[in-house]
């Protein structure tokens, strides 16, 4: 669990981050969210003291973090940035096995680790573990920055808009696979971005920041559907708002007896997924599948139900 | 015939019509001593048809191989052909013009020669590009040169020129000078990197320090060398003189320590400014990313910041050591050794060829410095450069 107690950065006498206090749960994925400027940025540093705080502290697991020696609390928090950072002279193997070097695992340790992380990112070791960073594509940069940052099974990773150097498409691919790696691992994620879509998609909780200020903490439905201001109503985009919050619920959620023609969702899609199948085949009901076999249906009266239901 | 204008090679074309004017220009020179001025001999006649025929032959015959863009092997060649035709022509040559002349009379290469000589070396150097040798074929080359060079020197095929008659008369002050020269150069090189390197590393995290330090080294550099081999006499003859025991470790006005001091201010602004600006190049992310990861301020100088500064760091050592052997000839002058004894005698002498066989084996080894710093710049830059 990691506790931020009143934390507050002050430049001259700009308050850059305004006595923010957040708890974190040990496996989610927390996203900070804000416009630049917004302190998000140097929020995530104080955590692992990047930037000393002025006032305030930061508790891992119950632990001050003031009481650690900065560098070798870095080396407990894994740390992904944007344009991922690696080592141009290094291998990928002495990338990801950076850390481990650091707190002197031994030669066999990290090699295995090194292996063990690159399967983990659909990365054959064999073909890329002798590689140079610049002979890789941006997507598996990123990949390997991600995989250097877990190295060593922190207890916390932050990320600072660890996708925000990538295209769309690879940029959508990277966060499946890192809320995949997330869920298997069940590792503690602190991420920042400007992307309202990027937190409502990944986030456990959604931490929206505006002036130095934690304008709202909530999980993503409730940021949606109940936003705190009209900052966060604006981040989230009201046209959208309903769309948003359809792909946050599965077809389970509102599966009902009967039948329907058409091509069968599976239980796992969103309903923004089922909205556009239904808008796009022109049914107003869809036969929905679990585990390959139809269960029952999805109709269109339903999702849009749940979607002017707001919680 | 289309083919064959496209193949032609811009670069020996350009020899060609060069050596063939070079030709036209006096070969060698015959005087009746060491001091007077000479009579310059074109090419064909320097001796008899039997030796220049074949000579001139091959001189032309080189230039031509060197016409063909695409054929680089046999271009190469002829950059040895024209060489040893050179070789030819003066070896055998030098000995009949001193029959005919008198006792104290010299002979030496003239203009048309040392223009030919630059021709072939440019064409050797021009195939060689073409050829792509990779840092250690590029060493064996230099090497492989080097070894002709001493062999033909060592053989005594041109002991009747007059620049190796004057080395044969100081062979022992020239290994001696060698010597000095090499110590005065490398001495300095190394003395500015033991300081330079601290310094640049503190420069790189103090700001101030920096702005400090580089304008004043900057400054230094400006100074005429004359005028700072100058500068150095009054300063460390009043050292010497003032300060106990400085004259017993060999400090004062003249010799080798106001030269060595001299060439180590010269040294410190390619070095230190190019710590600085190797440090500097390490992309800012990896070092985010270091210093995120709990690298403390020196793992991260070890491990990040030099490995990727060394190529920009190693070519500031580059610019030093040339600069050097070619700044070390200037303390002959106030008595520092080195070649530049040679060149400052032959200048108060008059005696042209004593000033070559001070210039001549400077050029030889700051070129020869440049070649190995160079190969070994591309061996610390092996690294891919990283992709946008």
């Amino acid at each position: 669990m990691i506790e931020i107690d009143q934390i507050t950065k002050t430049y001259g006498t700009v308050n850059a981050v305004d006595a923010v206090s957040m708890t974190v749960e040990t496996g989610s994925i927390t996203v900070i969210v804000g416009t630049s400027g917004s302190g998000k940025t140097t929020l995530l540093r104080m955590i692992n003291r990047l930037e000393e705080p002025t006032s305030g502290e930061v508790r891992i697991n119950g632990t001050s973090t003031s009481t650690v020696k900065p560098h070798l609390l870095r080396r407990r928090i894994g740390y992904a940035i944007q344009g991922h950072g690696l080592f141009p002279h290094h291998t990928v193997a002495r990338n990801i096995g950076a850390v481990p070097e650091l707190l002197k695992w031994s030669r066999d340790e990290i090699n295995a680790r090194v292996d063990e992380l690159l399967a983990l990112f659909s990365m054959d070791p064999a073909e890329f573990r002798d590689r140079f960073p610049a002979e890789l594509s941006g997507g598996q940069q990123q990949r390997v920055g991600v995989a250097r940052a877990l190295a060593s099974r922190p207890d916390l990773l932050l990320m600072d808009e660890p996708f925000g150097a990538l295209d769309p498409i690879i940029r959508t691919r990277a966060q499946e696979d890192l809320r995949h790696i997330q869920r298997k691992l069940g590792s503690t994620i602190m991420l920042v971005t400007h992307d309202m879509e990027e937190a409502i998609s990944l986030g456990d909780r959604v931490a929206v920041m505006d002036g130095g200020k934690l304008v709202q903490y909530a999980p993503p439905a409730e940021i949606i559907s109940r936003p705190a201001t009209d900052f966060v109503a604006n981040m989230v985009g009201d046209v959208e708002r309903p769309l948003r919050l359809l792909s946050l619920i599965s077809v389970a959620e509102i599966i009902e007896p009967g039948e329907a023609d058409g091509e069968a969702l599976p239980e796992t899609a969103s309903l923004r997924d089922a909205l556009s199948a239904c808008l796009w085949t022109g049914c107003d009901a869809l036969p929905a599948t679990r585990g390959g076999t139809v269960v029952g249906r999805v109709t269109l009266k339903a999702i849009r139900a749940r979607a002017g239901a707001h919680e | 015939m289309m083919g064959i204008r496209t193949h032609l090679s811009p670069p020996g074309l350009l020899f060609a019509i060069l050596g063939l004017a070079a030709l036209l220009a006096p070969f060698m020179t015959l005087a009746a001593n060491r001091i007077v001025a000479g009579d310059g001999i074109v090419a064909w006649r320097v001796a008899g048809p039997a030796i220049t025929v074949p000579g001139v032959a091959a001189v032309m015959i080189g230039l031509a191989m060197g016409l063909v863009a695409t054929w680089t092997r046999l271009r190469l060649l002829g950059a040895v052909f024209g060489l040893a035709g050179l070789l030819w022509l003066l070896s055998r040559s030098a000995p009949i013009l001193l029959t005919q002349a008198g006792e104290y009379a010299r002979v030496s290469p003239a203009a048309g020669f040392w223009c030919l000589l630059v021709i072939f070396m440019l064409l050797m150097a021009d195939a060689l590009a073409a050829l792509k040798p990779g840092p250690f074929m590029r060493a064996v080359l230099l090497f492989a040169v080097l070894a002709a060079l001493v062999l033909v020197l060592h053989s005594g095929l041109l002991s009747d020129l007059s620049v190796l008659q004057e080395f044969s008369s100081r062979r022992d002050a020239f290994f001696t000078e060698f010597q000095r020269h090499l110590g005065l150069a490398f001495g300095s090189l190394a003395a500015a990197a033991l300081i330079g390197f601290p310094l640049g590393i503190l420069c790189h995290h103090r700001a101030g320090l920096q702005g400090a330090t580089l304008p004043v080294l900057s400054f230094l550099q400006t100074i005429p060398s004359l005028a700072m081999f100058g500068l150095m006499i009054p300063i460390l003859g009043w050292v010497g003189n003032t300060v106990p025991g400085a004259q017993a470790i060999g400090i004062a006005g003249i010799g080798f320590a106001p030269a060595f001091l001299a060439l180590l201010l010269y040294s410190l602004l390619p070095v230190v400014g190019n710590t600085v600006a190797g440090l500097a190049a390490t992309p800012p992310a990896a070092l985010e990313a270091a210093r995120g990861m709990g690298m403390t301020p020196r793992q991260r100088l070890l491990r990040v910041e030099l490995p990727l500064g060394l190529p920009i760091i190693l070519t500031g050592l580059r610019i030093v050591l040339v600069q050097n052997i070619g700044l070390a000839v200037i303390a002959g002058l106030i008595g520092g050794g080195g070649f530049g004894t040679f060149v400052f005698q032959g200048l108060n002498q008059t005696a042209t060829d004593l000033i070559l066989l001070g210039a001549l084996p400077t050029v030889v080894l700051a070129l020869t410095a440049a070649i190995l710093m160079d190969t070994l710049v591309e061996l610390t830059r092996r690294i891919p450069e990283e992709t946008a």
